[in-house]
């Protein structure tokens, strides 16, 4: 464990901080090159951003990018990359969404109804990341390459189900198709803030407790330890008696469990359905965002937040006369400087306390020394 | 393919190298594979499984896989796995309405590839120079390339004659090419329906009827790809840097310059890939690509990172992508074909002793095959997963045949090799 001292929380804070200027930086030269005044644009983001509503809905989109960066992390901790969180919680949500919003669910109390609803996107978000462990230990074939199969195949079984033949029911005066509206009592109610006309998520604090509990099981408990001493060295944690194969079933259903949880807070609080303009993507934020904050509860909250702002502020791009997809950009710089920054880091880590166990060691003993 | 990640698991297959199969033996498959599929043909009355139109639809679409997939086998040869092949293919169809729509087909091409080659060059620097992880990288650059080609879309489209905020104005298409007489001869026998003569005819009424220069292209491409990868020195020197980076760089190898080499190669591939679809779909279109980076990745693993078999692999997941735009009932008759592939393959594993697995693999056969017979057609929205299932079926039931490159997705540090 690295002392708090000035000098290491300058080292850690200097990659993040430093890829957003980089990334701030590219984006403005980009912005110049397109003929457009970055002033404006920070201008007009900054405008959005003194409305309670933009804010309320960037917590709420942070919650969802928080969900799923926790998703992600499990599987970073210990070197197994779930890439499909994306098509793991996209078919949890729908399948979910069937199943709140059927008729019989009406009869049961309102607490029965939200918990079968979130059990069962953990079902499912769990068995679909459970695939590609089972191919992975029993067959060696790559998470990265199975999930990614695996979120395409979640794509075409999502649009296959949510049709009217199926799943879904047509909306009156709308080509939007989705699952039946959830009834009122299926729902998780929202929190009025003064001014804003959106309200925040009920299921805020689901994020928070799945974060308190990530960080509980990974730094309090055997399970949290093995987990980690399996990502920093495989063979470490074998030679110790840890069953990499029980390790990697595990956590791929614990990461896909918590991916199932990543439409939940959108389902049971706002949109009610899951429908052809349900969020897509969040999975790949996710990994963004759990980079960004460096798998760590409290980084990653920040980065959720920061993403969820930049998303929702951007929405006022458009009106402005510039692309929203500059916030895009913005955000892929921001992933990739970061990794290299933080590499660079950890690099100039190594050379100074190789330098300083040198300096220790090629140090001739005095005199006295010797004699003492 | 370890991606840099966990090795549990992968003891399962031993590394062992097989005997060599002569051409001789992949025609008789090939002539053998066509046979059944011509014999389900007559049995369902799907004629268009074979037809030249299906043949067309499903080279125009098996193209740009392609190119996908040997952008794919040229990092994965030099040890740098690239999932970012998808944001790279979006870059190149960005390049190629940009281009295309004002000075032609062509130079559509070549700046789809060099877009490619930015995404390339992005890609190697992160990973060759900075050591950041390849998969963490391939994320970032699909994040930020769709994200970038949708800016510049509103940007330069927006305001062109004939364009949109996500679209480009139309684009020409490439020359194509017919081989004149041939064409007309072929497509009587075609409408006989006789068993395998009327198949052989449509599949080369197909490819010597309106061929696009860009199908010709693509081909010489690959067939570049074998001769400069397994024939030359240079190709052996970038797959030692796959293989063994370590003995590679004790031998005089850069192996730094042959990754970087590698990498914005394959940036070019996949930008080609992208510029292709563009130029045959007539513009640029945002989201064009749908994944198809991914499916070209696929097709690689698909023909074990070679280049005959990510060929094979691209024709068969384009002619999947082709069945599923013309034709419901041929599709269906597909199910049939991939329950006769599974049972040949649960068939072969019996016999190498691979009990289980065999049994796997027929269980999930008959249940193709009862899919099958108990169905009248297969739902329009399943059919674009078929790549996708057949690739995990291929990792899942026959992966102690792949044989990947060994240091795939392991970051090197010159002088810290094992």
């Amino acid at each position: 464990m690295r002392s708090l001292t000035p000098r290491s929380v300058l080292l850690g804070l200097i990659a993040p901080v430093g890829a957003l200027v980089f990334a701030a930086a590219v984006s403005a030269v980009i912005l110049l090159a397109t003929g457009h005044d970055p002033f404006d644009t920070v201008d007009a983001m900054a405008t959005a951003a003194q409305r309670p509503r933009t804010l309320v809905n960037s917590l709420n989109t942070a919650t969802s990018y928080y969900l799923s960066a926790v998703a992600v992390a499990i599987g970073f901790r210990m070197k197994l990359f779930n890439i499909g969180v994306d098509g793991q919680y996209r078919f949890a949500a729908l399948l979910a969404a069937g199943l709140a919003g059927a008729a019989f669910m009406d009869s049961l109390p309102s607490f029965v109804r939200v918990a079968l609803t979130i059990l069962a996107a953990m079902l499912v978000g769990a068995a679909w990341a459970g695939l590609a462990a089972l191919l992975k230990v029993t067959r060696g074939v790559s998470e990265v390459i199975s999930t990614i199969m695996l979120n395409a195949i979640a794509t075409y079984l999502v649009s296959y189900l949510n049709s009217p033949e199926r799943l879904a029911v047509s909306t009156a005066g709308s080509n939007n198709i989705g699952t039946p509206k959830i009834t009122e009592g299926g729902r998780v109610p929202g929190f009025e803030i003064e001014g804003s006309s959106s309200k925040v998520f009920g299921l805020v604090f689901l994020a928070v407790l799945v974060g308190f509990l990530y960080w509980f099981v990974l730094s309090r408990t055997r399970f949290g330890f093995e987990l980690k001493a399996t990502g920093l060295s495989e063979s470490a944690a074998v030679a110790s008696g840890v069953s990499v194969k029980k390790m990697v079933i595990v956590s791929m259903l614990l990461s896909g469990a918590v991916a199932g949880l990543v439409g939940m807070p959108e389902l049971l609080g706002s949109s009610y359905s899951y429908s052809l303009n349900f969020p897509v993507g969040v999975g790949f934020i996710g990994i963004a965002v759990a980079l960004l904050g460096r798998n760590h509860p409290i980084g990653m909250a920040i980065a959720a937040l920061l993403w969820g702002f930049l998303f929702n502020t951007a929405n006022s791009l458009d009106t402005a006369g510039v692309p929203r997809e500059i916030v895009d950009i913005m955000q892929g710089v921001i992933v990739l400087s970061v990794v290299v920054a933080y590499e660079l880091v950890r690099r100039y880590r190594v050379r100074a306390e190789q330098r300083a166990v040198g300096h220790a060691l090629g140090r001739t003993k005095t005199a006295e020394e010797v004699t003492a | 393919m370890t991606g840099g990640g966990l090795s549990v698991g992968l003891e399962t297959a031993p590394p062992k190298r097989g005997r060599r199969v002569s051409p001789m033996v992949y025609l008789i498959a090939a002539v053998a594979g066509l046979a059944v599929v011509s014999l389900v043909r007559v049995l369902t009355g799907a004629n268009d499984l074979t037809s030249a139109g299906t043949t067309q639809a499903a080279l125009t679409a098996a193209v740009p896989l392609a190119m996908a997939a040997l952008g794919g086998l040229w990092t994965e040869r030099a040890g740098v796995v690239n999932i970012g092949l998808e944001g790279m293919m979006v870059l190149g169809t960005f390049g190629a309405g940009y281009a295309g729509y004002q000075w032609g087909p062509w130079a559509a091409v070549v700046f789809g590839l060099l877009l490619g080659v930015v995404g390339g060059a992005l890609h190697a620097v992160a990973t060759v120079t900075f050591g950041v992880d390849h998969i963490i990288s391939g994320v970032a650059i699909n994040l930020l390339a769709p994200g970038a080609a949708l800016f510049l879309s509103k940007e330069y489209f927006a305001k062109a004659p004939g364009g949109g905020q996500k679209q480009s104005p139309p684009i020409e298409d490439a020359q194509k090419i017919t081989i004149p007489g041939l064409s007309d001869w072929l497509g009587t026998i075609e409408g006989k329906h006789w068993f395998l003569l009327s198949d052989l005819a449509g599949l080369l009424r197909g490819v010597t009827t309106q061929l696009s220069l860009l199908t010709v292209l693509a081909v010489l491409l690959i067939i570049g790809t074998a001769w400069v990868l397994w024939r030359s020195p240079f190709g052996l020197r970038l797959r030692s840097c796959g293989e063994a980076p370590a003995a590679a760089e004790s031998l005089g190898v850069n192996v730094y310059r042959y990754k970087y080499i590698a990498v914005i190669a394959s940036g070019a591939f996949a930008g080609l890939g992208g510029a292709f679809l563009a130029v045959s779909s007539g513009q640029y279109r945002d989201g064009q690509t749908g994944g198809r980076g991914f499916i070209g990745l696929a097709a690689m693993i698909f023909g074990n990172w070679r280049p005959g078999g990510l060929a094979t692999g691209a024709t068969l997941f384009g002619y999947t992508d082709a069945m599923a735009l013309r034709n419901s009932a041929a599709v269906h008759a597909l199910l049939l074909l991939l329950a006769i592939a599974l049972l040949v393959v649960a068939v072969m594993q019996y016999r190498s002793g691979h009990n289980v697995l065999s049994g796997v693999a027929a269980a999930i056969g008959v249940l193709f095959g009862w899919w099958f017979f108990a169905s009248d057609q297969v739902p329009p929205e399943l059919v674009g997963a078929a790549p996708y299932v057949v690739t995990l079926l291929v990792l899942g039931l026959a992966s102690q045949r792949l044989r990947p490159p060994r240091m795939g997705g392991e970051p090197y540090r010159r002088g810290q090799g094992a």
